[in-house]
Formats: C-alpha cells, sequence, structure tokens
C-alpha cells in the first residue's frame, strides 16, 4: 500500500519535473551544412505555381516538394551549379530568378550599362556645351519687372 | 437601381470630360475666354459626377448587392464593413474607377489652387487632364463597366482575396494611385507649356508644389506596401521586384529625378526640355504601370492573348498619350531656351549627372520587367527576372548617385571649385569610412557590401551635418531664429536626405544581419536565435468573421526574462478556402522578432519560422522621412497663397535664391 502510494507520489514529481524543464525545439532538419546550402538556393529559385515568390518564400505544397528535392540533392552532396543544372534541365529557365547570360538574355544582361555608358555619353556632351558657352547675358530691365509679375500673380 | 444610377452618372461624366478636354483647349488657342472659363465648372462637376459613382459602387458593396458582377466577384456577406468598403477598388473594375476618382480630385484641386495662373495656360492644364480623364471613364464604359448586371443574382459573393483583407488594403491603393495620378499634374503643366509656349522660371514654380506632393504621395504608398508585405505574406521580406511593385517604383525613380530638375529650371532657368521629358516619362511610366497591373500580361502573356480587348484597349491609350506628348515634344522643345552656362564642376552638373542615373535606373528597371513579357510573347521560352538580376544592376548604380548625392547640396551653383568640395568634406569622407569599416567589426561581418552601404549613408549623414553647421553659421543670432531664417524648404531637403540615409542604414543591416530559424516545436519547446529564447505555448483555435484560424503564441525572454509575446496565426478563409499566415511581429528600433506558424505535424508538433531582423524598421522610417521632407518643402512660406503686398516681394525674391 504504501509502496503503491510512493510510487504514484514519484510518479507525479517526475512528471512535474518534466513539465518544468524545458525542451529544446527540435530543428525541422538536422543536417546544419546542408540547410544551409538549400536556404541559399531556395531564395534564387522560384516556386512553379505560385504568383511570383520564391521556394524560400513560398507556402505551397509543390514548392515545399521541390525544397524537399533541393534537399535531397545536397545530402548527396552536390554542388549548388549541379541542383541549378538538374533544376534547369528539368523545368527550364523559368525556375532561377537569376536568368542565364545566354543569346537570347544578352540585351537583358548588357542594357543597364549600355544605357549608362549612353546616359554617360550624353551628360559629358552636355557638360562641355555647357562649358562653352558664352556667359549670360543679364535679363534685361523689362524681363526683370515681366518676371516679377508674374511669379508674383 | 443605385448600380444604374451610377452608370449613367459614368456616361454623363464621360460626356463633361469631353468637353473640358476640347473647348478650353481650343479657347486658349483662339483666345476665347468664355471656353476658357469653362474648364473649372468643369472640372468640379466631373468631379462630382465621378465621386457619385463611386459611392453608388460604395453603397452597392456595403447593402451587399450580389446582383452586380463586380460586387458578387469581390465581396461576401461575411466580410467586414471596412473590407466590403476597401474591396470596391480590390478588384479590376473598381481600381479603374478609384483612378478616375482620384483624378478628378488633383483635377478639381488644380482648378481651386491656379487663380494665380494666366487664364490660358489654366485652359490647357485643365484641358489635357479632361483628356486623361476621357481615357479612363472609356475604358471603364467599353470594356470594363463596374456597374455590370449579374443575371440571375449571386446568392453570396466569391470573397475578396484573403491577402487583401487588411488594415493595409484601405490606406495604401488610394496613397499609391494619389502618387502615381498625381504626376497627370506634372505631366499636364508640361503639355500645357509646350502647347502655349512658355516654358519659363514661372512655370517650374508653378507645377513644383504639385510635383512634390504627387511625389509624397508616392514615396508613402509605396512605403505602406512594402510594410504590408512584410507582415502579410510571412516571411519577413520587404521588397521583391515583383512587376507589380516595379510598376510603382519605375515613376517614383524618375519623379525623383523630376523635382531635383524642376528645382534648377526655377533657381537657374536651365534643364528646362529635360525637366519636360522626365514629367512626360513619370506619367507615362504611371499609365504603364497600370497597364501592366492591369491588363493581365503579368499572369500570362497568353491570357492577354486570348481576351484582348482590355489589353489592345489601354496599349492604344499609351500609344497615343504617350506618343503624342513625345511628338509634341520633339516639336516644341527645340524652341525652348537652353537656359545658362555652368562649369563641369557645379551643383547643376552634379544634379544633372543623377538625374542621369537615376532615369538609367528607371529605364533598367523598365527592362528588367518588360523583358520576360517580350521573350515569352516572341516564343523565346520563358525566363524569369527576380532578385539577383535587379539587385546586380541596381547597386553599380546607386553607389554613385548616393555619393553624389552628399556633394550636390554643398557644391555651388555655376561654378564651384573641386578643391575647395575636397577640403570642406575631408573630415565627413574620413568620419564615414572609419565607421563604416568599425560598425560592422563590431557587428561582427564586415563584407563588402555591407562595407559600402554603411559607407554611403554616413556619407550623406556626415556631409549633411558639414552643410547644416555652415548654413546656420554666425553668432549675432539664436540659434532658433537662425534655424527659422533658413526656408523650410531647405529643411524639407535636408530631412528627406537624412531619410535616404536611414533607409539605407535599414537595408544594408537587414540584408547584412538577419537571421532565421526553421523549428518543429512542441507546447512547451524552447527555440533560440539571437540571444532570444522562444518558449511555444501551443495553439488555440479562434474563431474569425469570415476564417477559422489556429494561433500560436510564442512567449519571448532573454536571459530569464520575459520580453514580449508574438501571436501568430494560420488562417483558413472559409469562403475561398485559401490559406492565409499572419505573422506575430514585435518591431523596435533595434530590431524586430518575427514569427510565422507553419503546419501541424505528427504528435502535436508545429512548424515554426522565427526571424531576427535588424533595423529593419528603418527602411520605412527612413521612407516617413523622405515624404515628411516633402511636406515640409511644400509648407514652405513661397507657395503659401496669401496675399502679399508689393513691398514684402523683394526681400523673399533675394532669400529664395539661397534654398534649392
Amino acid at each position: 500500500m504504501l509502496n503503491k502510494l510512493l510510487n504514484i507520489f514519484v510518479a507525479c514529481f517526475l512528471m512535474h519535473a518534466l513539465s518544468l524543464n524545458a525542451q529544446e525545439a527540435q530543428p525541422m532538419q538536422n543536417n546544419a551544412a546542408v540547410e544551409e546550402q538549400v536556404q541559399r538556393l531556395s531564395t534564387q529559385l522560384r516556386c512553379l505555381v505560385c504568383q511570383n515568390q520564391t521556394l524560400a518564400d513560398s507556402h505551397a505544397a509543390l514548392a515545399q516538394d521541390l525544397v524537399q528535392e533541393v534537399r535531397e540533392m545536397a545530402t548527396k552532396g552536390m554542388s549548388d551549379q549541379e541542383i541549378i543544372d538538374y533544376l534547369v534541365a528539368r523545368y527550364g529557365d523559368f525556375v532561377r530568378y537569376r536568368p542565364p547570360l545566354k543569346s537570347s538574355t544578352v540585351l537583358l544582361w548588357l542594357g543597364p550599362f549600355a544605357l549608362l555608358v549612353v546616359g554617360g555619353f550624353g551628360l559629358f556632351l552636355q557638360l562641355r556645351r555647357r562649358q562653352a558657352m558664352a556667359a549670360d547675358a543679364p535679363l534685361t530691365e523689362e524681363e526683370t519687372r515681366k518676371v516679377r509679375e508674374l511669379l508674383n500673380k | 437601381m443605385i448600380p444604374e444610377i451610377g452608370h449613367f452618372s459614368l456616361i454623363l461624366a464621360l460626356l463633361v470630360a469631353l468637353t473640358l478636354g476640347s473647348l478650353p483647349i481650343i479657347g486658349a488657342a483662339r483666345g476665347n475666354v468664355v471656353w476658357m472659363g469653362l474648364a473649372r465648372p468643369l472640372a468640379r462637376a466631373q468631379f462630382l459626377l465621378i465621386a457619385f459613382a463611386f459611392l453608388c459602387l460604395a453603397y452597392a458593396f456595403a447593402a451587399k448587392d450580389y446582383s452586380v458582377l463586380y460586387v458578387a466577384s469581390n465581396s461576401n456577406s461575411k466580410l467586414p464593413i471596412q473590407f466590403r468598403i476597401a474591396a470596391v477598388w480590390g478588384g479590376h473594375e473598381g481600381s479603374l474607377l478609384l483612378w478616375a476618382l482620384i483624378l478628378s480630385v488633383w483635377t478639381v484641386a488644380v482648378s481651386a489652387f491656379s487663380k494665380h495662373l494666366p487664364d490660358d495656360m489654366r485652359a490647357r492644364i485643365l484641358g489635357v487632364m479632361g483628356l486623361i480623364s476621357v481615357g479612363f471613364l472609356l475604358f471603364m464604359l467599353m470594356v470594363s463597366n463596374p456597374f455590370d448586371r449579374l443575371i440571375p443574382a449571386a446568392l453570396d459573393g466569391r470573397d475578396l482575396n484573403p491577402l487583401l483583407q487588411d488594415p493595409g488594403m484601405i490606406f495604401h491603393p488610394p496613397m499609391l494611385y494619389m502618387g502615381y495620378v498625381g504626376f497627370s499634374v506634372a505631366f499636364a503643366f508640361a503639355i500645357a507649356a509646350l502647347l502655349g509656349g512658355q516654358l519659363d522660371a514661372a512655370w517650374a514654380r508653378w507645377s513644383r508644389p504639385w510635383t512634390t506632393l504627387a511625389w509624397v504621395f508616392l514615396t508613402v504608398g509605396i512605403m505602406a506596401g512594402s510594410n504590408w508585405a512584410y507582415y502579410e505574406l510571412g516571411w519577413g521580406g520587404w521588397w521583391f521586384w515583383d512587376a507589380v511593385e516595379n510598376a510603382s517604383f519605375m515613376p517614383w525613380l524618375v519623379g525623383t529625378a523630376l523635382i531635383h530638375s524642376l528645382a534648377v529650371t526655377e533657381k537657374r532657368g536651365s534643364f528646362k526640355a529635360w525637366t519636360v521629358l522626365l514629367a512626360i516619362c513619370a506619367f507615362s511610366l504611371s499609365l504603364l504601370g497600370t497597364f501592366l497591373v492591369r491588363s493581365g500580361v503579368l499572369t500570362s502573356v497568353h491570357a492577354f492573348a486570348t481576351d484582348p480587348r482590355r489589353g489592345v484597349f489601354i496599349l492604344a491609350f499609351l500609344v497615343i498619350v504617350i506618343g503624342g506628348s513625345l511628338a509634341l515634344f520633339a516639336w516644341r522643345a527645340p524652341t525652348v531656351g537652353r537656359g545658362g552656362k555652368f562649369d563641369v564642376v557645379s551643383r547643376e552638373s552634379f544634379l544633372l549627372a543623377n538625374n542621369v542615373l537615376l532615369a538609367v535606373a528607371a529605364m533598367s528597371v523598365l527592362l528588367g520587367t518588360l523583358y520576360p513579357l517580350f521573350l515569352d510573347a516572341l516564343n523565346y521560352g520563358k525566363i524569369s527576372v527576380g532578385p539577383p538580376y535587379f539587385d546586380a544592376v541596381f547597386a553599380p548604380l546607386m553607389t554613385p548617385a548616393l555619393f553624389l548625392m552628399g556633394i550636390g547640396p554643398i557644391a555651388s551653383w555655376k561654378n564651384a571649385s573641386l578643391p575647395e568640395l575636397a577640403m570642406r568634406l575631408r573630415w565627413a569622407f574620413g568620419v564615414s569610412v572609419v565607421t563604416a569599416i568599425i560598425l560592422p567589426l563590431w557587428l561582427g561581418n564586415l563584407t563588402p557590401m555591407i562595407g559600402l552601404g554603411l559607407f554611403l549613408a554616413f556619407w550623406i549623414i556626415a556631409t549633411t551635418v558639414n552643410m547644416v553647421r555652415h548654413r546656420l553659421r554666425g553668432a549675432d543670432q539664436s540659434l532658433t531664429s537662425r534655424v527659422k531664417a533658413v526656408p523650410r524648404a531647405w529643411w524639407g531637403m535636408v530631412i528627406a536626405h537624412l531619410g535616404i540615409a536611414v533607409f539605407t542604414i535599414g537595408v544594408t543591416i537587414v540584408k547584412g544581419f538577419e537571421s532565421e530559424t526553421a523549428i518543429r516545436m512542441m507546447p512547451g519547446d524552447v527555440a533560440h536565435l539571437a540571444g532570444f529564447d522562444f518558449t511555444f505555448k501551443g495553439v488555440k483555435e479562434v474563431q474569425g468573421p469570415n476564417y477559422t484560424a489556429n494561433r500560436g503564441e510564442l512567449l519571448v525572454s532573454k536571459n530569464g526574462v520575459e520580453r514580449t509575446i508574438l501571436n501568430t496565426e494560420k488562417r483558413l478563409y472559409t469562403v475561398t478556402n485559401m490559406p492565409m499566415t499572419e505573422a506575430g511581429i514585435s518591431p523596435a528600433v533595434i530590431h524586430d522578432l518575427y514569427a510565422s506558424l507553419g503546419e501541424p505535424l505528427s504528435d502535436g508538433a508545429w512548424s515554426v519560422r522565427i526571424y531576427h531582423k535588424p533595423m529593419v524598421e528603418w527602411i520605412w522610417v527612413g521612407c516617413l522621412m523622405m515624404g515628411l521632407g516633402g511636406l515640409l518643402a511644400l509648407s514652405d512660406r513661397r507657395y503659401r497663397m496669401k496675399k502679399r503686398n508689393k513691398n514684402s516681394n523683394g526681400a523673399e525674391l533675394g532669400q529664395e535664391e539661397v534654398a534649392i
């Protein structure tokens, strides 16, 4: 009888102690190095069924599946480039947010720098012309009066 | 009946807009005072009619009239009233009505605050705005009528997209549209000036406050959208370079260039043609943004091709507006004077260089946004252009722009001396370099990008401090009177520029130092991130008005001291059957703690994501500072409409010379 009571007491104490001692939350995945690679890749890959979201940001089931696929490849020790190549072969360039440099995207990648060169050249011409300009003719009295009048209307 | 009255009101508004877009402009060309005088009453009538139509639609939403197709598609009887009203602009047709309403608001505002303008100028401006209104009203009445009936009526509505059921929906779209559409005023001023041949400092002065106000709205609107995405999408991102975001960002970039270029035109009489071109571009990009977002071309080029009526209409409208105004520009711009001479080293040239950088940045965003659409349309395959591309393109363009931003306001007009500037700014340069190296080292992560970002931010702050000290020199008066002696427009610039610095710090720090963890949590489990302990208290079921939710509670503590509680929900909206995540966020100056509840796992555990976002709030505070700077500039006394006597004018003119 006493034994039984003691048993119950010990059991209660143990349970209480357990509930006091908080447990460490387990990471969703155990391999930290693999997870880092998965994280890095999933911010550059597109969720194929969403409007416009990366795999990392998407809660869609298909995106989660694709992340799992990436994780399996990463666990096998494949490099970033190998994984991306594999996914591009399967899903096309659409899957990657960094478009590849190829003949159809040359304009995309070079465009901004071409624009900058054109803009810089225009700026250069403009500055040279402005510097070469003759000094301003001062406003005539009539013009000054007009400016005042217009500004104070 | 009410929807039909609204429909009829829109038809009347179209007739009024047609009159507004024709008679006053013809009157201005012929010198007919009566026709010119029609502009103001017509602008008012147009506003009343469109506002009435808008109220009719809002009434249909509030009264749950599901015999209106648009209401049935975007609302539901269980939707709370504030979202039923916001749902007026939750879909395609209604947001166009909001567009038209806001255009009529701007038109009526211009008509009310333009008494000081010459009659012909005012008539042309209001006329041009009327023509834009014609385009949008025609569009609505022909292919996109919000008042179309659904017969037989639906029993209940299909509900508003759950993503949009948020207070952000009430403020963000109207603010953004106020900005977008506000550039129509700058556009109308530019076209009116081209038509009338009057492009001078007075013209720049008149259109400047309108442009600044539109820019303030756009800045705050974009900021509100970014903040909304941050807490609503559940992954803690604040900008994604999504096409819809880009559509608002391009007019912002060009608008920023425009307000600076206008300053030069007003103060120095230079850059006139360039200013006009920017005004045309800013509004064209706003229209293009509307086209991108509203034609369905973004979801799929092919969906657009199967129902091309809307897209073709907007495309034709774009071609007429942009092509027409550029043709007018090409025809009239050569007659515009060139303005004065200035040196390679001068405030003009720094401003011009930054204008070029901003324009190139806007064009690059345009290229990246449209490129995948064109490739797809031409059958070259589908590609995605996302953050890696835009980040790679944007950083090299913004680095020199931010650097020049520090020098521009300090350099003198016309002719500045480089050695003198270097002498004056050597301390600012040294301090920002040193801080940009020491601070990241102290925080434990120095990368080239972090160093560069912080250097630019501190550079702007240091040069601004230098400039303010310089400006407030002299001891003959008290500091307060010296502060007051400086025009408010100048303080506006100081605050807006500091806003850019604050924004840059936020972006740099959050990108360089954020951390996150994905864990499985049983009730009572503890997770650790960035020195904080997150104890999972379990999940409760919660019943919302039109959703059911699981609410997870996380107790946050540090070194055993309780700090805050994060409540994060996983909602299921019952009508649309769409899951949504409500993040639990504890915002603070130093960092945000951000948690979002994932999926239930086996044996009562849940997947949870926790993010530590240092200084992320600075991003939005920086944007608010830019907006505040704009407002301060608007409150400058030279824009106040008081009647002044002639004697005070001279003194005021003299003072303004020093303000940009």
